[in-house]
């Protein structure tokens, strides 16, 4: 079991009622997939907000950082790196500059 | 004494404007839902304490927002009677800001694509939701206009929606295009007097009707012309900006298109145009008296590219004889170097005696009228951008 640290942008923690970054555990491989499901579980009102639904695509306008890497263009179950499996680095949720 | 309330919808969030029915004096609650659009609010007649939101972001997407209280508290809709409305964790369940189009193969197969700006075909894509219309008799339906265009139906309060799939499935979907703003269907009209008829209108396909509560649409633009599609008089395609009709004359419609001002005296099956004399007849905005079914409001705007009042003066028009003979209406609004803009879905009027007139601007004003047009005030003047202005009159 993994504790993975996601950090949210404040629009998206204020509509999850958090307040700083999250944590979920993951069972089984560190993945974007298994931590974005693992984040849509516990905060079900974030479906859709980061990726759509149905095809659970990355929105357009969001981005996923770890450990000064863009890995938004990353297979969704590809590991993340392992400082993130391991809770020393978290796994960033940022809104692109030029969305909205 | 009735109470007025008022709902602004803005670029970066909801503002609640609250006043007794002399309408002197304003409470401002806000923003609510801060830096989000807010693209509409709408409150139940059958309820009128519950209110939807749309609200909407091009980073997040949709969320939609409802409060049972009059826009004291708020949530996102999702919790089954009886069931606790939070998680093991705490958190509020929620999935009504899910919009998918049905694709059903004996429903939403047939059309899968439309024009892009560029003429080429362009699969459907869902934006946000543009306009939200309560029923007018069960405080748990409502309708949502969505962008790419499209009409969808929630009979949980906001739980979950689904499409009516009969509209994009009409037959002419190739043919629809997007406006400037996006392809977005943003009127939706109830008829009070027929629970089974329903308006709706599209940028750019023109306006629809169903007669079968949403089933099948029939397409009622005769009558429009339109000088930016191949054909001018065409079936579809036609820029609709808003329509509206006075409850007790639900074959009565009026309508604001890109450019001209039109008139339905038949339920949209033939339209004539009533822009008479106008200082021009390009707007967004359009609306009807409470009280008199013949006193029509409109915000003329230069052009096309130009989306300002003609020579800097904010001017409401309005016509006492439903068209053609208009009248300024200037007492209270700026005069002179005044270059905002009235979107389509931001003037609405109240029930009191006195009918009262407000809309809202692109420059952030919220102005209001307590006695039909003939003088304004300003409510608040430095809103954020204002999308939508909805008003509920509340005994």
């Amino acid at each position: 079991m993994a504790t993975v640290r996601v950090a949210l942008p404040q629009h998206l923690r204020t509509l999850a009622h958090v307040s700083g970054e999250v944590s979920v555990e993951i069972e089984g491989p560190v993945t974007q997939r298994s931590v974005l499901d693992a984040v849509e579980a516990r905060y079900p009102m974030l479906r859709g907000t980061i990726r759509e639904h149905g095809t659970l695509q990355r929105r357009a306008f969001l981005r996923f950082f770890a450990c000064e890497e863009d890995l938004s263009h990353e297979s969704p179950d590809a590991p993340l790196p392992e400082a993130v499996a391991n809770g020393k680095e978290p796994f960033l949720v940022i809104g692109a500059i030029a969305g909205g | 004494m009735s109470k007025v309330r008022v709902l602004v919808g803005t670029r970066k969030g909801a503002f609640i404007l609250n006043s007794d029915g002399k309408r002197e004096k304003w409470d401002v609650s806000g923003p609510h839902f801060a830096g989000w659009e807010i693209y509409h609010m709408k409150g139940s007649q059958v309820d009128p304490n519950r209110i939807f939101a749309s609200q909407t972001s091009g980073w997040f997407g949709q969320i939609i927002q409802r409060s049972d209280d009059g826009g004291k508290t708020w949530h996102q809709p999702g919790t089954p009677p009886g069931e606790s409305s939070t998680t093991p964790e705490g958190m509020p369940r929620s999935e009504s800001n899910k919009f998918a189009y049905d694709a059903t193969p004996e429903t939403g197969k047939p059309l899968t694509t439309h024009q892009w700006y560029d003429g080429t075909q362009h699969p459907w894509e869902f934006k946000r939701v543009w306009h939200i219309e309560p029923s007018l008799t069960d405080a748990d339906t409502v309708y949502a206009g969505v962008e790419d265009a499209a009409i969808f139906r929630s009979t949980d309060g906001g739980k979950s929606w689904k499409e009516l799939p009969g509209l994009r499935g009409h037959g002419t979907g190739p043919k629809w295009q997007p406006g400037a703003g996006g392809m977005c269907l943003h009127t939706i009209i109830l008829d009070p007097k027929n629970k089974d008829r329903m308006y709706i209108a599209i940028s750019a396909a023109g306006a629809f009707r169903t007669d079968d509560g949403g089933t099948t649409w029939t397409p009622i633009n005769r009558g429009l012309r339109s000088q930016y599609i191949p054909d001018p008089n065409a079936e579809v395609g036609h820029c609709v900006h808003h329509v509206t009709m006075h409850p007790s004359r639900p074959d009565v419609l009026f309508m604001q298109k890109h450019w001209d001002v039109m008139r339905s005296d038949d339920a949209g099956d033939s339209w004539r145009e009533v822009s008479g004399n106008l200082p021009t007849d390009f707007g967004f905005v359009i609306d009807v008296h409470a009280h008199e079914p013949e006193t029509i409001y409109v915000v003329p705007i230069k052009s096309d590219s130009e989306h300002y009042p003609p020579d800097g003066k904010l001017r409401v028009y309005r016509s006492k004889s439903g068209g053609n003979e208009w009248e300024a209406l200037t007492k209270g609004l700026p005069q002179s170097n005044c270059y905002v803009n009235v979107l389509r879905d931001a003037m609405a009027v109240d029930r009191m005696d006195k009918c009262g007139v407000y809309f809202g601007t692109t420059g952030g004003q919220v102005y209001a009228s307590a006695d039909a047009g003939d003088s304004w005030a300003p409510i608040v003047r430095d809103l954020p951008a204002v999308l939508s202005v909805e008003v509920q009159t509340l005994d």
